[in-house]
């Protein structure tokens, strides 16, 4: 400013001590833009505790499950007879409610309640549930004497019954569900006194793999949570080697001309590139050139890899550029190679630098849906991929898509599921951000 | 350098992975097309892989036409095998298939689903609806004194005495859905032959009636009419924000969320699974999925899985899917029939 050099205009009554009118609204702007800054921050502050509050009190409630305690005797007649069924799943629960009977009996609550009606608050895959287990226990030829087998289970109960032990249905909303009946709620209250219904933890969720409209209960993340994570693996793999060659090249070999010029323009216009873009470029090359399968992580992962190698490069030039000629300069001088230099001192200092942007754009890639629309992998897949390298082809989801899923599914209970998928999708983002903030803090050097 | 060694290594990995992909054949069904029947599909995906020893067929959605176009690309493993369909195939769209090589296309028609109106449950007393009082709310542009005017209704009430005094607004499903041309044809183009106006527009323009019917189904754009892009949930949710507003659903959403919507009757009829399968609720439409010939011997489980979708069990009476809302198609024994012996749709 030039009120140093002026001479100052208020004459003699001027003070350094007091302010004058100048001065007085010089400060006055300061303080405004301060509040101004309070006010910006408060407001992002006001909005990520509205969604996490949202968020959490509508998706806690999948991480608990009410489970119907029962105890299954199977013989092997049963069994055969019921696997040469086409529903079998349905042959299977006319089992269970054979089975029921005893077990209100047991737990002193036979008089009061119906086998049919108790029945009714049992979930879907309690069918396929003890199927998986019967296969197991089948014996060829059937054993004379045929004495059977018996295990307690945890069957899920259904998704409104669960529901109103959480909150999501009421005695009112049952009323006009055509669904659920108070009648049934009042049921899963004696059951839950009596000890046969119980509120516990859900590994399932993270565990199990999706499940249809049927059966809210037994959907989970587990197939979403493979198939993210083959993906993250494949952008791992590919887009940090070759991210960070392109980076020391051009920034440590390439020649200044027109030809690098019109490459780094291009890089940092493919990272706003829209990432459905990458999405129909995947399908024509990968898919329909290269012929590889739909809905498989191989291809989520080779697109996600081009979307990120963008950020993986810019962010690793900018941590390239970072550390001091004085560090190439000495190592040069006391008689390393170009190549030495870069490979013995200038990446080691830029590590931590490339490790947060790749870790960033790892992050990025997670949370990306638009693109894995195009290639299949927005779909309901309940088989587990195998194991790597095989498992890389098999059908998969991933959790941002899940999500995705689960919020157009008319039940409300999935609503439910949907907002507990988004918490480990944030759980995981948390995770890695807060990898990424460490690995700065601990390696970081500042000159 | 071991920077060097690495980026080696993975293109290498990589170009091995690439041949062994070619190798590999695909192991379950692939399915895509039509958000109403994903539910259905899905459903029985989920029994077939818990009933049989295949694997779980894949089921994407993205609206029929979105499916029926993967479809018809063409034949092969990076091709789907199944598309559903919430309408019958078009011929253009057969067309493309037998361009792109697609020949035999078994055609399956799985049940009836039934589109209903609806509004929340505590607002305006939409209880009773006429397909002439929809064709009156929602035409663009109406026959009035031997003319066509812009539709000058703003207000329930404008249509008919007898419906509740608020405004029009009424969330409609998008042209990318096979549900829009049901409802277009069954209640929108009824209501115009119903209340007369069909007549007076064919004397307005001189007695062509495909240029009646198109001006029939031509709705307004003035924001009484909201077109819903997504599915039903997206309804759901702009019905919640706007409380005075009537939505298009399927029956078998509905029937999910009883709670918080309540159902109008339409021509004096009440939606549900007994007068859409006797054919006395007039907007029903039957739904289809569509099956690549050539893939069944191919890919493991696809004659499997379509047999499975329309056996007694799954898609009759008292099965998993009509206990989820689809109407049981009354012929299922002829489309059962069908599969088995592989009729593939007649080339015409």
């Amino acid at each position: 400013m030039s009120d140093a050099s002026a001479p100052r205009s208020t004459g003699a009554s001027g003070s350094l001590m007091v302010l004058d009118a100048r001065t007085k609204k010089r400060h006055a702007a300061e303080r405004r833009f301060r509040y101004y800054g309070m006010g910006a921050v408060g407001l992002g502050v006001l909005l990520l505790v509205m969604l996490l509050v949202s968020i959490l009190s509508n998706g806690l409630g999948a991480f608990r499950q009410t489970v119907f305690e029962l105890e299954i005797t199977l013989t092997q007649a049963q069994i055969t007879e019921a696997e040469e069924a086409l529903l079998k799943t349905s042959v299977y629960r006319g089992i269970i409610e054979e089975n029921m009977r005893e077990a209100l009996d047991a737990a002193g609550v036979g008089d009061e309640v119906e086998t049919a009606r108790a029945m009714e608050l049992l979930g879907g895959d309690a069918g396929s549930t003890l199927r998986q287990w019967a296969v197991s226990q089948r014996v060829t030829p059937v054993p004379q004497p045929d004495e059977g087998v018996t295990r307690t289970f945890d069957f899920l109960a259904d998704g409104r019954i669960d529901g109103y032990f959480k909150g999501r249905v009421t005695m009112e909303t049952a009323e006009l569900d055509s669904r659920v009946s108070p009648e049934e709620l009042q049921l899963a209250d004696t059951l839950r006194e009596a000890g046969v219904l119980r509120i516990e933890l859900n590994p399932g969720f993270l565990t199990m793999p999706d499940a249809s409209e049927n059966q809210p209960e037994a959907a989970g993340l587990g197939v979403a949570i493979v198939g993210s994570l083959y993906m993250m693996l494949i952008v791992l793999c590919l887009a940090l080697p070759i991210g960070v060659c392109a980076s020391i090249y051009l920034e440590e070999f390439a020649p200044k001309n027109w030809f690098t010029d019109l490459i780094e323009v291009n890089i940092s216009n493919l990272a706003a590139v829209p990432s459905i873009v990458y999405g129909i470029l995947g399908l024509a090359i990968f898919i329909n050139f290269m012929g590889l399968p739909l809905s498989a992580p191989i291809v989520g992962g080779l697109v996600l890899t081009l979307m990120t190698l963008p950020t993986i490069i810019i962010s690793t030039r900018a941590a390239l550029k970072s550390v001091p000629p004085s560090i190439r300069s000495a190592a040069l001088g006391v008689g390393a190679s170009n190549m030495q230099t870069v490979f013995h001192h200038v990446l080691p200092l830029a590590a931590p630098g490339i490790l947060t942007g790749t870790i960033i754009g790892l992050a990025q890639a997670l949370g990306e849906t638009a693109p894995l629309l195009l290639i299949g992998m927005v779909a309901f897949v309940q088989d587990y991929p195998d194991a790597p390298p095989e498992g890389l082809f098999d059908p998969a989801s991933a959790l941002p898509v899940q999500v995705y899923n689960w919020t157009q599914r008319a039940d409300p209970a999935f609503f439910e599921r949907a907002s507990g998928a988004i918490i480990v999708l944030l759980v995981f983002l948390a995770i890695m951000n807060v990898t990424a903030v460490l690995l700065r803090r601990r390696f970081e050097r500042r000159w | 350098m071991s920077v060097h060694k690495t980026t080696a290594a993975t293109l290498a990995a990589l170009a091995a992975t690439t041949t062994f992909a070619s190798a590999q054949s695909r192991e379950q069904v692939q399915v895509a097309g039509s958000s109403t029947v994903l539910p259905y599909a899905s459903i029985v995906a989920e029994a077939f892989t818990e009933n049989t020893d295949f694997a779980a067929p894949v089921v994407q959605s993205g609206g029929s036409s979105a499916g029926l176009r993967q479809f018809c690309e063409g034949v092969g493993e990076g091709t789907i095998d199944i598309a559903n369909a919430s309408r019958p195939i078009s011929e253009s769209e057969l067309e493309t298939c037998r361009a792109n090589g697609v020949d035999g296309i078994i055609e399956v028609r799985i049940g009836y689903d039934g589109i209903v109106f609806a509004s929340q449950i505590d607002g305006p007393e939409f209880t009773a609806f006429e397909p002439e009082q929809w064709y009156n709310a929602l035409a663009a542009e109406i026959p009035q004194d031997g003319e066509m005017v812009q539709n000058p209704n703003a207000n329930w009430t404008e249509v008919d005495e007898s419906l509740p005094d608020v405004e029009i607004l009424t969330f409609i499903p998008g042209t990318n859905h096979g549900t829009r041309e049901v409802f277009d044809e069954n209640v929108i183009l009824a209501g115009c032959e119903a209340s007369g106006a069909m007549e007076q527009i064919l004397e307005i323009n001189g007695g062509d009636e495909e240029a009646a019917e198109a001006a029939c189904m031509e709705i307004r754009n003035d924001g009484s009419a909201v077109e819903i892009q997504g599915d039903y949930t997206e309804t759901l949710n702009r019905l919640n924000q706007n409380p005075d507003g009537v939505g298009v659903f399927g029956l078998a959403f509905y029937e999910n969320n009883t709670s918080t919507l309540k159902v109008a009757t339409m021509g004096g009829v009440e939606p549900n699974t007994d007068t859409i399968a006797a054919g006395d609720y007039p907007v029903s439409r039957p739904l289809f999925f569509y099956v690549k010939k050539p893939h069944i011997g191919v890919i493991p489980g696809l004659k499997e899985y379509a047999s499975f979708f329309v056996a007694d069990e799954v898609a009759g009476p008292g099965g998993p899917l009509a206990n989820y809302g689809l109407v049981p198609d009354p012929e299922l024994a002829q489309t059962q029939e069908k599969i088995q012996s592989e009729t593939v749709m007649s080339a015409e």
